[in-house]
């Protein structure tokens, strides 16, 4: 399989997962529960981020038995975790066939002047960004998925909100510019011409956006769709909350809704109690900072 | 009217290879969806998901219905897994209108997916993508072999249905979409 053929196989996992949930998930138990409220993927970590946030020092990938024992417990695909910049983690994720990496700012960044090259791997790589210089950044280097970062952890969706208006604002932008003005604008956005042409063109990132970062509730799923994203990772949103079942269940529900507020309101009764979240203008530690 | 589930996966290529036809398509999200239909595509995705779905939405058994009483249905992928009448690795059934036995992620997990060429019914040359695709491991002596890769049934037609374990979605190639287009008539 060249590599041409197989960026387009992991773009197209990515095109099979919209329209869906990726919730986080840390023991086998937890995401046999995810897989049953109807989550297109599950990402396998040891720690979900709101925990990462609480314990702070170093954050690695997750032991690979840990992740192998989740691959064993379902059969929708598993995502996992490694830190920005460290290629190693990476290699290993790989070997154990993951289905998807995320290059992730959850974690303590390994490097931090370079991402991992993403070319180099077959497996499929997703990358967060909080604008679109740093989508096509991820998108250069290999990523076939983006989602905006958020503040992970904090069940707060102000993040994601402004990572995901900005980032359209900014393709709206480049959609309306004169194709001479589109060099200096690669120049600006520090990417290659070609990438901006596609979204000049297309009116989109040439990948599949998700969106990720303080997603609690189902009307935080449904905003963050009609924002326009393609999809939703639930991190810490659904373990942390009274009824996880239950709540994973609605927010599946009211993803593929989005617009139905009907629907919506009855999928946000009786949910139990909402992950409490903290305020990100109130923490110290501000992932979403890592990597440019 | 032709009708593309939009519950969950790969339903805005299908809509847009659709399009490039000339032909309009609409998204079925909920029950009343479903009225008026001409043709549906059950489109990639996780069969899970999307069967899970059509569950709670009370679309399932109304569309099971619709199939059975002869509605056109271009299933890929995932749509081949809610229409097949067994499931070799899941305890799951959908909508069980295809004779066929399935298996899901018969070619294992991501690094395992894959492209390739060849020949699918009458169609020569055509771009085959698989993206953790099932196979097809028996099939009713009623149902017609499309196409095969590597000795397993990899597309089928019986009667109003078609369903394949690849997605023509993703490649530029709409030789299939035409097809259930001409039996949506």
């Amino acid at each position: 399989m060249d590599a041409v053929k197989q960026y387009e196989l992991n773009k197209g996992l990515a095109q099979m997962l919209k329209g869906g949930v990726i919730m986080d998930v840390t023991t086998p138990d937890q995401a046999r529960i995810a897989e049953d409220a109807g989550a297109c993927a599950v990402m396998a970590l040891e720690r979900i981020p709101a925990d990462i946030r609480a314990a702070g020092g170093v954050s690695r990938m997750s032991d690979p038995k840990m992740i192998k024992s989740i691959q064993n417990a379902v059969s929708i695909p598993v995502m996992a975790k490694c830190r920005i910049g460290h290629f190693v983690e990476a290699q290993i994720l790989e070997a154990i066939e993951i289905d998807y990496i995320d290059e992730s700012e959850v974690l303590s960044p390994a490097d931090d002047l370079y991402h991992i090259n993403k070319r180099d791997f077959k497996v499929p790589f997703v990358c967060g960004a909080r604008d679109l210089g740093e989508a096509l950044r991820r998108i250069n280097e290999g990523a076939s998925m983006i989602r905006t970062k958020g503040e992970p952890g904090t069940g707060d969706v102000i993040q994601a909100v402004r990572h995901m208006r900005k980032m359209n604002a900014e393709i709206r932008k480049v959609v309306s510019m004169r194709e001479d003005e589109l060099f200096e604008e690669a120049k600006a956005l520090a990417v290659p011409y070609e990438l901006v042409l596609y979204v000049h063109q297309n009116g989109k990132l040439p990948v599949v956006n998700f969106a990720a970062g303080g997603v609690a509730t189902p009307a935080d799923a449904a905003l963050m769709m009609q924002l326009g994203a393609e999809g939703v990772f639930v991190g810490s949103g659904i373990f942390k909350s009274g009824n996880p079942a239950k709540r994973a269940r609605s927010i599946v529900q009211a993803v593929t809704n989005y617009r139905d507020a009907k629907l919506i309101a009855e999928l946000s009764e009786d949910l139990g109690e909402a992950m409490v979240g903290i305020n990100p203008d109130e923490i110290k530690l501000i992932m979403e900072e890592r990597g440019r | 009217m032709v009708g593309v589930l939009a519950l969950q996966g790969a339903f805005r290529e299908h809509i847009e290879a659709l399009n490039t036809l000339g032909a309009e398509a609409k998204e079925i999200r909920k029950l009343s969806d479903l009225a008026n239909l001409d043709g549906i595509i059950l489109p990639g995705g996780e069969s899970t998901v999307q069967g899970k779905l059509l569950r709670e939405l009370d679309m399932l058994n109304p569309l099971r219905d619709m199939i059975l009483s002869g509605l056109p249905v271009l299933a890929t992928c995932a749509g081949l897994i809610l229409l097949s009448k067994t499931i070799e690795n899941d305890k799951n059934r959908y909508l069980a209108t295809l004779p066929v036995t399935v298996k899901r992620n018969a070619y294992g997990r991501q690094l395992g997916s894959f492209i390739t060429n060849g020949k699918v019914g009458d169609f020569n040359n055509f771009e085959m993508v698989f993206i953790r695709a099932p196979y097809i491991t028996e099939v009713d002596n009623s149902v017609d072999v499309l196409s095969k890769y590597d000795d397993k049934i990899t597309g089928v037609r019986y009667k109003n249905q078609i369903a394949l374990s690849f997605h023509p979605e993703l490649s530029k190639d709409t030789r299939l979409h035409e097809l259930f287009l001409s039996i949506t008539k």
